[in-house]
This record gives C-alpha cells, sequence and structure tokens, in this order.
C-alpha cells in the first residue's frame, strides 16, 4: 500500500466533515453580503422623478420637510414602558411612568403619535443600530469587505446626512463610534461596558442635551439612554429602580420638546423590548416589540388617524426619517415610508397631500427595486422567480405612476378618480415593499431545518466511518484502493449524472442538495463495502486500543457534553486545559497502577517474604514522568495568561498582552517587553535548532540544513527587526517616515516567501541526513542509525555489532532507491547522522516555519504564549513517548498504532492553546490587525486579508493538526539507546555476545512501508474522528 | 478471620463517615453564624480535624497495621515526625496540584490552601494511619495487585473516590446559575466529602462480595 492511497482516503474523509459542516452552515448561518453602493444626491433611484421635486436647492430626491431633528434612542424602551393606560390604579414599576408622551398624544392628536416599533432579530444594540441607520436586515454574519473595523460599511442615515451637509451631534453609547467613525461633527461618547451602572450615561448625556440643542449648531442630534437597559439587566423591569429611570426619561423628554423649535422632528425610539428578566437578543414577541414616539411642533399627521397604530418595522423609519429632512434613502435600505407622515403639501388640499405621499411612495419603491437588482447581481441567493415577480410590480407602478401624471397633467382626470387611482397605487407600493422584505427576510433570517438535520447526519456517518477506519486499522490491511475507489467512483458518477441531469433540465436540485445527497451515497456505498469485505475478521472492538474499552473515551464523553452547555462553551479554554491535566495524569496514575513504572524484580504477587518494608525499583520513567507531568502543567497554567475575554463576561479583564507594543506608553515597559519578546523568539529558534542538533540533524551540508542553520536566525532576525519598525514611535523625521513604511511592508512579505521557500525546500528535499564516506577503513568504521552527536559516537562505534551495520546497509540502499540520489551506493561504511529521526526532522522544520510565520501575524508580546505552546506539545509528545515505550515491547504492531489518549490530548491542547494564544471564537475577538501585517495601505482583494486572518485565528488548530504526524514519530524518538531487546533479530545474529542493541528510531517505519502507511491512516482518521465528535456535539446544542 | 477483620473495617468505616457527618450537622447547632456555605473556610478546618481525631482514634483502637516490629519510644517520636512531615508535603502538594488545574493563584488562596488540606485529610492521614509514613508502602498499595489487605483494599478505595469527588466536584464551577455553592471551593469540597463518605460506606460491601478473589491474593 502506497502513500497515495492514504492521503487520498484523509481527503476523502475530510471532504466528507467538510461537506456536512458546510451543509450545516448553509441551513443556519444567516448570511448576507453588503453592497458597497451608495445613494448619491444627484441620481435619483428614478431620474424620471427628477424634473418635478428638483426645483427645491435644500433638499435631495424629495423637498424636506424638516430642518433638525433630535433623535432620542432609549436603549430597550419597551412598548409596555411607553404607552399609558389612565385606566390603570395599579401600575407596575415600569406602568404609566411616560407620561408626557400620552398628555402630548391627547392634547395634539396631530403632532404626536406612538407607534409599537418591530425590531427585528437578532435584537442586540449593535445590530439595531445597523438595522435602523442602513434600514437592511442584518444578520449574524454579514459579509463585510472591509476586515479592520466594525464600522457601517454599508450606506447608511448618519453618511447620508453627512454627505448633504447636515451637522450631526451625537451623545451617549460608545457603540456609535466603532459604527460610525469619525462621522460625527461633535460627539459625546460614554462607555456601555459596565452593566451595572445605571447612571453614568445618561447623566452624562443629560448634561450635554440641552445646551447642545438650545446652541443651534447643529441639525440632527443623536442621544442614546443606556439607563432602561442597564436597569433591565441588572434588576428586571419589575424593580423600583427601572421606575425611577423611566420618570427619569419622562423628565428629559418634557424638557426637551420645551427646548425645540417649530422645524424639528423629534422621535424617541427604543432600540429593542426586554424579556420578564431584563435580557434581549432573541426574537420572543417581548424583545422584539420597542416604542417608537414621533413629535414636532409643526403639524405631522393628516387627521385624527385610529385609536392604536399599526406596528412600525424598524427598518421603515429609515426611508421616512431621510426623505422628511430631505437627504437620500441609504442605498441598501429595505424599509417603507411610515404613510402616516407623508400628508403634506404647499396647497393643503387632500389631492395635493396625496400627490406628495404618491411621490414619496414612489421614490421609495425604485430605491428598493434599484437595490434589488444590484444585490441580486451580487449574490444568488435571493430566489429567482420571486425577484422577477417584484420586477414585474416595481415596474407597473412605475409606469403606472408616469401615467397618472401625464393624465393629470393634461387635466384628463376628475379629482375624484384621480385620487381613488392614486389610492390603489400606493396601496400597490406598499405591498411592493412589504413582498420585497419578505423575501429578503425569508432568505437572510431564516433558518433551513432540513439542511441542519442532514447536515448533522452527514457528519454523524461521516465520524461513524472514521472511527471505523481508525479502529479495524491494521486488521483491514488488504487494500484501502478497493474500499476508497467504489465510494468515490459512485459518487462521481452520480455527480456527473445528477449534473448533466441539471444542465439538461431533467431533474430540478441546487448546488446544495446535489452535494448532500452525494455525500451520502459515497458514505453508504463505503458501509455497505466495508460490510461485504467483512475486512475485520476479529473483532477489532474489543481490542485492547479500541476507544471503547480504554478510560480515554470518558474524557471525551465529558468533553463533549461540556459542549452542549452556553456556560460551558463560554469556559472552554479553562475546561479544555482542566481535561488535558486529567487526562494525562490518569495515562501516568494506570500507567503506576500496571506496574508498568516498577522494575521486574519486584513483583506485588509475591509470597509471604515480600513484606511491605521491601522496596521496589523504579524505573528513571516514573521520575521523568512526574517531572514532565509538572511541567506540562506549568505550561497550561503560564499560558493562560495570555487568554481574552468574550463580551458576555463583563468580569474577565483580557490579557495586558494582546495589545501591541506600539500602544505601549511606558517607554522603559516598552523596551523591556520588546526585548522579553526578542528573547523568546530567540530561545525558540535556539530549542528547534539544538533539538535537531541532538538527533543529529544538523551536519550535513544539504541546502535544508543550509537553511535551517541560517535561514531560521535571518527569519528571526527580520521578525524583531519587523518588530522594533512597528512598535517605534509615530514622530521621526519625514525621511525615515517614508523608509520606515517601505520597511514595515517589506520585512513581513521577505519572510513570507522565505519562509514559503522553505516549506516548498523542505517538501522537495526532505532528507536531513548527513553521511560521512569513510571507504578506507570500513572493516572497523561502523555504521549507526543512532543520531547523536558525532562526539558520542566514538564510545558507541565499538558495541555495534556486524549485523546490524549490514542491515543498515540495506535499509539504506532501499532509502536511496526511494529517495534523492546520494552518492556512497558502493557498499563502504557508512556513517550516517539523523537518519533515525529523518522524518520527524522534516516535520519538525516545517512546524518551526508555521509558527515563526504565525508569531509574526500576531501581537509582539504573544510570542512567550506560543513558547508555551511548544512546549506543550513537547511534553504531551514527551509523555506519550515514555508511556508507548513502556507499555509495548519494540516491534510490537502495537506502536504503530497511537493510542486514542494520545490523540485526545492533543486535541485537547489545540483547543486549549486556540483560547490561550488570545483567541475566542465570537467576532469580537478576531485580531484583525493580522490582515495588515505586510499589507499597511489595505488590500485590493479580500482573498490574502481573509488568509492571513485566518491563519491567525486558527494558528493553534493549524500547528496541531499538522504537527499530528508527530504522534506517530514520537515513540520511536523515544526509544533509548539501551535496554531495548529485539526478539526478532536475535535469531539471526552471528555469536556476537553483545546484549546491547542500537535503536533504530524511525527506521522501522521504513521497514515496515505498510505499517506505516496504515498508521498514518489511523492516526489520521482518530484525529478526524476526535474533531468531527467535537464539531457534532457542538452542532446538535 | 476474614469475616471478623471486614466487620472491624465496617465499624471503622461507619466512624468516620460519621465524623463527616459530624462537622456538617452539628456546629450549626452549636455556633451562631456558622453555615457551611458561609463559613466555608471554618467548615473546611473543622471537618478535616474531625476526620483526622477518627482517623487517629481508629489508629489507636482498632490497629489496622499490626507491626512486627516492638518499637521504642523513640521510634515513635520520630514516626510521628515523619507523619506531620508528609502530611505538611501532602497539603503542599495537592494546593500545587490544584492551583496547576486552574485554580485561583492569589485571590482565595486561604480557600485552596484548606481545601488541599481537606483532601489531604481524606486521603494522606489514612494513609498514614494504615500505613505509616512509608512511602513505598503507599506506592505498592495504589498499583493493581499491591493490596494485601482489606485495610489496602478500603485504602484503595477511598482515595481514589475522595478524589474522583473533587474532579467532579469542579463541574458546576462554570455554570451560570449563581447558587452559593458554586463558588471556589464549595462544591469541589463538597464533592470530595460526598466521595469520600461514599466510598466508605461501599467498600466493606465491596470487599466483602469480592473477597474470595481478595484472599487469593493475600495468601
Ligand atoms: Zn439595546
Ligand atoms: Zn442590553
Amino acid at each position: 500500500m502506497k502513500r497515495a492511497p492514504v492521503l487520498l482516503f484523509l481527503a476523502w474523509l475530510s471532504i466528507l466533515f467538510y461537506s456536512g459542516i458546510w451543509l450545516f452552515m448553509s441551513g443556519f448561518l444567516l448570511m448576507r453580503i453588503e453592497l458597497n453602493n451608495q445613494s448619491l444626491c444627484s441620481q435619483p433611484p428614478d431620474p424620471g422623478l427628477l424634473s418635478s421635486t428638483q426645483q427645491k436647492t435644500t433638499s435631495c430626491w424629495f423637498p424636506h420637510r424638516f430642518n433638525k431633528a433630535v433623535i432620542v434612542i432609549i436603549d430597550a424602551l419597551k412598548y409596555d414602558f411607553a404607552k399609558y393606560d389612565p385606566a390603570n390604579t395599579n401600575p407596575k414599576p415600569y406602568e404609566n411612568k411616560l407620561e408626557v408622551i400620552h398628555q402630548l398624544i391627547q392634547s395634539q392628536p396631530r403632532h404626536a403619535r406612538l407607534y409599537p416599533f418591530r425590531a427585528d432579530p437578532p435584537t442586540t444594540t449593535m445590530q439595531r443600530i445597523k438595522g435602523v441607520t442602513t434600514g437592511s436586515l442584518p444578520t449574524f454574519v454579514d459579509v463585510g469587505s472591509n476586515f479592520a473595523s466594525y464600522a457601517i460599511q454599508e450606506d447608511n442615515l448618519i453618511h447620508q446626512m453627512v454627505q448633504n451637509g447636515k451637522r450631526v451631534v451625537f451623545m451617549g453609547d460608545d457603540t456609535w463610534d466603532g459604527l460610525f467613525p469619525k462621522k460625527f461633527y461633535k460627539s459625546y461618547f460614554f462607555s456601555s461596558f459596565n452593566v451595572k451602572d445605571l447612571h453614568m450615561v445618561d447623566d452624562g448625556i443629560l448634561q450635554h442635551l440641552y445646551p447642545t440643542v438650545d446652541g443651534g449648531d447643529w441639525d440632527v442630534v443623536i442621544a442614546h439612554f443606556l439607563g432602561v437597559d442597564h436597569c433591565g439587566h441588572k434588576h428586571g423591569p419589575d424593580h423600583p429602580e427601572t421606575a425611577k429611570k423611566l420618570t427619569q426619561m419622562n423628565q428629559m423628554i418634557s424638557s426637551l420638546i420645551e427646548h425645540l423649535d417649530d422645524n424639528t422632528l423629534l422621535v424617541v425610539a427604543g432600540d429593542h423590548g426586554m424579556t420578564d428578566t431584563g435580557d434581549h437578543g432573541g426574537d420572543s414577541e417581548k424583545e422584539v416589540t420597542a416604542a417608537l414616539f414621533l413629535y414636532s411642533k409643526a403639524p405631522l399627521f393628516s387627521k385624527q388617524l385610529l385609536e392604536d397604530p399599526e406596528a412600525v418595522p424598524q427598518v421603515n423609519l429609515v426611508p421616512s426619517l431621510a426623505l422628511l429632512l430631505g437627504i437620500p434613502i441609504p442605498y441598501s435600505n429595505l424599509g417603507a415610508l411610515i404613510s402616516d407622515l407623508f400628508w403634506w403639501s404647499e396647497d393643503g388640499d387632500d389631492i395635493s397631500a396625496l400627490l406628495t405621499k404618491t411621490s414619496a411612495y414612489q421614490i421609495n419603491t425604485q430605491q428598493v427595486a434599484r437595490y434589488l437588482s444590484s444585490y441580486s447581481q451580487a449574490a444568488g441567493d435571493l430566489s429567482a422567480d420571486k425577484l422577477r415577480l417584484l420586477h414585474d410590480l416595481s415596474s407597473s407602478s412605475m409606469a403606472e405612476y408616469k401615467q397618472l401624471m401625464s393624465e393629470w397633467d393634461q387635466n384628463a382626470l376628475s379629482e375624484a378618480e384621480m385620487e381613488e387611482r392614486l389610492t390603489q397605487l400606493v396601496q400597490k407600493m406598499q405591498v411592493y415593499l412589504s413582498q420585497a422584505r419578505h423575501v429578503c427576510m425569508e432568505s437572510w433570517a431564516r433558518f433551513h431545518p432540513l439542511r441542519m438535520i442532514f447536515g448533522s447526519l452527514i457528519l454523524f456517518m461521516s465520524c461513524v466511518v472514521s472511527y471505523i477506519v481508525a479502529e479495524a486499522g491494521l486488521s483491514m490491511k488488504v487494500s484501502y484502493r478497493s474500499l476508497l475507489g467504489y465510494p468515490v467512483f459512485i459518487s462521481l458518477l452520480l455527480t456527473v449524472v445528477l449534473g448533466l441531469g441539471t444542465w439538461m433540465s431533467f431533474v430540478d436540485m441546487d448546488l446544495v442538495s446535489l452535494c448532500a445527497l452525494v455525500t451520502i451515497i459515497s458514505q453508504l456505498s463505503f458501509l455497505y463495502i466495508f460490510r461485504l469485505r467483512k475486512y475485520a475478521q476479529k473483532r477489532w472492538w474489543s481490542r485492547p486500543t479500541s476507544l471503547l474499552v480504554s478510560g480515554s473515551c470518558i474524557v471525551l464523553f465529558f468533553r463533549c457534553c461540556t459542549l452542549f452547555s452556553d456556560s460551558f462553551v463560554v469556559a472552554e479554554g479553562k475546561a479544555a486545559q482542566f481535561f488535558l491535566a486529567s487526562l494525562l495524569l490518569v495515562t501516568v496514575a494506570k500507567l503506576h497502577w500496571d506496574g508498568r513504572l516498577t522494575l521486574p524484580t519486584f513483583t506485588p504477587l509475591g509470597s509471604e517474604s515480600l513484606k511491605p518494608s521491601l522496596t521496589p525499583g523504579y524505573k528513571k520513567d516514573g521520575s521523568r514522568l512526574l517531572l514532565l507531568l509538572a511541567a506540562l502543567g506549568l505550561c497550561i497554567r503560564l499560558s493562560s495568561f495570555f487568554h481574552n475575554c468574550r463580551e458576555e463576561t463583563p468580569e474577565c479583564h483580557p490579557s495586558a498582552f494582546l495589545t501591541p507594543l506600539s500602544s505601549v506608553q511606558d517607554p522603559e515597559l516598552k523596551n523591556f517587553s520588546y526585548i522579553c519578546c526578542v528573547l523568546c523568539l530567540g530561545v525558540i529558534i535556539y530549542l528547534i535548532r539544538k533539538w535537531l542538533q541532538h538527533y543529529g540533524n544538523l551536519n550535513s551540508s544539504s541546502p535544508l540544513v543550509l537553511y535551517v542553520r541560517w535561514g531560521f536566525p535571518l527569519i528571526a532576525l527580520g521578525i524583531s527587526c519587523f518588530w522594533a519598525l512597528s512598535s517605534g514611535t509615530e514622530d521621526t523625521f519625514a525621511r525615515l517616515r517614508e523608509l520606515t513604511h517601505l520597511a514595515l511592508v517589506a520585512f513581513p512579505r521577505a519572510i513570507y516567501v522565505f519562509a514559503g521557500m522553505g516549506i516548498l525546500l523542505t517538501l522537495w528535499k526532505p532528507m536531513t541526513v548527513y553521511m560521512k564516506q569513510n571507504q578506507d577503513s570500513s572493516a572497523d568504521n561502523t555504521v549507526t542509525t543512532f543520531g547523536g552527536v558525532p562526539g558520542s559516537q566514538a564510545e558507541l562505534q565499538h558495541v555495534i555489532p556486524q549485523i546490524y551495520r549490514k542491515m543498515q546497509r540495506t535499509l539504506k540502499n532501499r532509502l536511496q532507491h526511494s529517495r534523492e540520489g546520494e552518492e556512497g551506493k558502493k557498499g563502504a561504511a557508512l556513517e550516517a547522522y539523523g537518519l533515525g529521526s529523518v522524518y520527524s526532522a522534516a516535520m519538525v522544520i516545517i512546524l518551526s516555519l508555521l509558527t515563526l510565520v504565525l508569531i509574526m501575524l500576531h501581537s509582539e508580546r504573544m510570542t512567550p504564549a506560543f513558547l508555551l505552546l511548544l512546549l506543550e506539545a513537547l511534553v504531551i509528545l514527551q509523555i506519550h513517548g515514555h508511556v508507548s515505550n513502556l507499555y509495548w515491547a519494540p516491534d510490537d504492531s502495537d506502536l504503530f498504532c497511537v493510542p486514542w489518549y494520545a490523540v485526545i490530548a492533543w486535541a485537547l491542547a489545540a483547543t486549549q492553546s486556540f483560547y490561550y494564544t488570545g483567541h475566542q471564537p465570537v467576532f469580537p475577538a478576531i485580531h484583525w490587525n493580522s490582515a495588515f501585517v505586510g499589507f499597511q495601505d489595505g488590500h485590493t482583494n479580500n482573498i490574502i486579508p481573509a488568509l492571513l486572518v485566518a491563519a491567525n485565528t486558527f494558528c493553534s488548530n493549524i500547528l496541531f493538526s499538522a504537527g499530528s504526524c508527530l504522534l506517530l514519530l514520537w515513540p520511536f524518538l523515544c526509544e533509548s539507546p539501551t535496554g531495548r531487546r529485539k526478539r526478532g533479530k536475535r535469531e539471526t545474529r552471528e555469536g556476537e555476545s553483545e546484549d546491547e542493541d542500537m535503536p533504530l528510531m524511525e527506521m522501522r517505519l521504513r521497514e515496515n512501508p505498510d505499517c506505516f502507511s496504515v498508521a498514518l491512516l489511523q492516526l489520521g482518521t482518530k484525529y478526524l474522528f476526535i474533531q468531527g465528535v467535537q464539531v457534532l456535539s457542538q452542532l446538535i446544542i | 478471620m476474614d469475616e471478623t477483620e471486614i466487620r472491624r473495617l465496617a465499624v471503622g468505616h461507619v466512624l468516620s463517615v460519621l465524623a463527616v457527618l459530624f462537622s456538617l450537622c452539628v456546629p450549626p447547632l452549636l455556633f451562631d453564624h456558622f453555615s457551611v456555605l458561609g463559613t466555608h473556610l471554618t467548615w473546611l478546618c473543622f471537618c478535616s480535624v474531625c476526620v483526622i481525631a477518627v482517623n487517629l482514634l481508629l489508629l489507636l483502637t482498632l490497629k489496622p497495621n499490626p507491626s512486627t516490629k516492638r518499637s521504642s519510644l523513640s521510634n515513635k517520636v520520630n514516626k510521628l515526625y515523619r507523619s506531620c512531615l508528609y502530611f505538611l508535603a501532602s497539603c503542599l502538594l495537592f494546593h500545587g496540584i490544584i492551583v496547576l488545574y486552574g485554580a485561583p493563584l492569589v485571590e482565595s488562596v486561604g480557600e485552596t490552601f484548606f481545601f488541599a488540606v481537606l483532601l489531604s485529610s481524606f486521603t494522606t492521614s489514612r494513609c498514614l494511619c494504615i500505613l505509616g509514613p512509608n512511602f513505598h508502602a503507599w506506592v505498592r498499595v495504589f498499583s493493581k495487585d499491591g493490596a494485601m489487605s482489606v485495610w489496602d483494599h478500603s485504602l484503595q478505595i477511598t482515595t481514589i473516590c475522595s478524589v474522583v469527588g473533587a474532579w467532579l466536584g469542579a463541574f458546576p464551577i462554570p455554570l451560570d446559575w449563581d447558587r452559593p455553592w458554586q463558588v471556589w471551593p464549595i462544591s469541589c469540597s463538597l464533592g470530595a466529602s460526598f466521595g469520600y463518605a461514599i466510598s466508605l460506606l461501599l467498600a466493606p460491601f465491596w470487599i466483602y462480595w469480592n473477597r474470595k478473589q481478595l484472599t487469593y491474593k493475600r495468601r
């Protein structure tokens, strides 16, 4: 069996996993593409409209109604808080508190109105601010174009206001600063961080609000109060504090009204509601019903309308505000106008008011139609049929409008007729707008349960397949080729047939279901063939290495269970650390329990003569293992200083090491940490080189070795220069600054290229074996596989028996056969250094190159975390090596089987170091800065920054997955040079009396290529299985 | 003799369980402002003292470890001294292990330490009483075929159960239920005590159940 089928098999399995995950995600993750188009004053959605309405130069698209607006956002202002019921004599703390709204509605029904304000889920403040300014439906993932910030990139109200010369003054929640950086004319931000603080933000706003409004130096004032929301989080709505807070808001509104003039619109809105416990974020009725109150001193509404106005979707505020203020509607808006608001005219009669309304609706319709057509060009997730229907509707209403206008201009219609037809047209456009919103909501904001079920099903089956392969492992040596071949062949056939069918439109399938079908068929055919062939003659599930009988399955089980609970997901880093320590501790304890640590002379089953006082002997491994365990604990504990925080845990403080060096103020601290980081980098390089040297892989003069010798320090030097430059202060000379800028770009790019070259070199010529030719002294100079430093060679030479020299030679010949030509096939005695670690040396080189690049992508001060990560991996490998060598005889085939506990420990370590290199699986914790390492000026496309950010985020997973081969290799490396016996070889000995035996180390793998391939496959499938199980249990919640 | 030995063991175990129960129930009756959750630190000390006292009592009355040597006074003093030293070392070791497992390093260091003391009194003090300050004997007992008497077996079972109880006790800590017993180290110490008590009660039955195999081993 060759390598290629193994790799193909692993690739096939990962494709299965990926398609499962993808299927699930396509049903679960709501995605939307953000468009960057901006509405312009000079480009209304329908150019034909301009002629009639462009008389006024101060407004765009539509004559403005108000010059100024005061927008007061009271966070979590539920509709229940705002409505007033005079009949209620025994109000709860949150009821009947906003009296001023009630009074205004009663006394001035044409000036004031209160609506239920329906928020679209998710009802978090940030998403709501996005919704209420862009007019679109924010989903969980908005695929934006800019990776570096939270700023809203889509066209929005604030942007349009600023663009059209409005002076926007903001006060309140500092979330707005992140969303609209540098947009405000004046701003007073207050931190929203401390949820327990009820008054800081509100008092701050109240200090500035009235002076600002009186000052007149503004066009739009936005005030975002947080007190009510914080009060809900802290006490819940049903609490006297809420009453106090609402009373304060009541006073604020009533005195604010006294400061307004005739030409100002007042908007009081809640961004979302709250549940009975004071939380929000979901889509329950109580969370989505906020309040919207509109007021102006000039009459705003036509006539006295119905008692209970119907609910207004939040996005509807966007076009209404835009047209009232005379600015363009944001490009991506999906909202419809609030129809009550558009009833005015200069003449004052009903027909011209209706005309105003119709033309406003016309603009809104055309704007939405324009957005939908650009969106459907950019992304294909809206259904084409519905889009076509919508398009027909919008163009027919457009045509009708034009026809009506021309008929009206020619006086061909009576007023009553005109009124009726206009009303019909408005209704038609209202239908269009609500349907457009609906279509978008359907594709952006709805889960597909079927896809989710199938996704998890595929994942589950993939887990089963990988488990079977991992467990059956060696017993099904026959051929994976047939096992793999048929499923792939069948699925490919199916794909082609169905693809052709779709193409010739016999069958109607979309890509997702096609993929699901193919995946499932290929899995089923695999299982069928597996059953048919009965590869597993002996019951592989009862073997000692099986997962089910080993204790580590308990840890895996617990680990998967913890993923079901939200609070454990929050604490996942700590949990992984806890499990990792427990797993390895239990492994070592079990080693002791099984008596593997005591020397064979001590037999506890002994006779009476064996008193407890008899001291048992210990192998050295015992104390060594304890030391390693302590080192592991220390590594894990220390690395927890590099953690990051989620938003949900306000008591958690992110590690100080996460801030880049350039933001450290104190110069001494800065220098000190810089030196520390460079030292850590140096230590990493030194350790890697030391390791390679120890195993004798640094002696030859092959290009790779030269690369390791000189390239690694060079890379380190480059990185430290880069750090020095990027952390330097800004105020240098202008000429130098240009140079610095150039260097900031040049250094990382050079390192990318150099490291890439190194990896290619390793793949091309992975040999780091040094062979010394000794033609003349072949008789007594010997061959050794032991890769020691040359100095230690001398003392080993005399003990090496002839037989191994021969064997070595054959090995060597085989080696030369497969690899690049090396000299020395003349049968001369050879000295080979580093032969024992050929494979792992190549692995280590690749890994260290990856590490160096990843370090550069992180903040400078995370370097110690990487050092700890490497040490942790090393310690786990060492423990694993010791344990395997204690358990299994060297020529046992079990040595080729990496036990489950090691693979689980490896996966846990990957998770744990994900958290402790400063990451969290939430969007705000992504290190966007890494996208700009080496690309200071931004990017032309999205691929490179996405790659860089992904590399940064998944650094530990990348490293650990790439390093998982080492799990297989390490026990061979740990073989101690003495004290090992090989039964198999002893028979062929030619009378030598040496008991001592050179360790073959990784040459053993070369001896059994089949076992090696199978072992690799097994390891890969085990790793995939564990990751798959974790993903699966995460998805099921 | 087997049966009598097991009976003696059971009596000793019941006494030990009573010690834990005593520390749980009695102080709230005697003192004001005492509750296991509220004044946990005090309870930790009190429980440890009770458990150690009962263990000493059992050592003196039941004599689980009949030593053949005639021990002189100086020998005894030496043994006592070494036992104290061992106990202290085990407390520190447990403390270190707990911190490495993720317990806070600086804050609530007292709680962590007294939790370590509690664990030591559940495990080390019993080891000291049954096996004496003989490290090699300890190592022997905690291997697969190392137990040589019912006492050794009970030691194996109680020690493992206490530690596992403490381990399981760590699970509720991250949950966001905001219960008073989720505070470090209350759930862990309660878990350890629970594991200890359960194992004390079950160990005699288990040994009685498996007495055939066990006698075989001891012969
Ligand atoms: Zn909010
Ligand atoms: Zn909130």
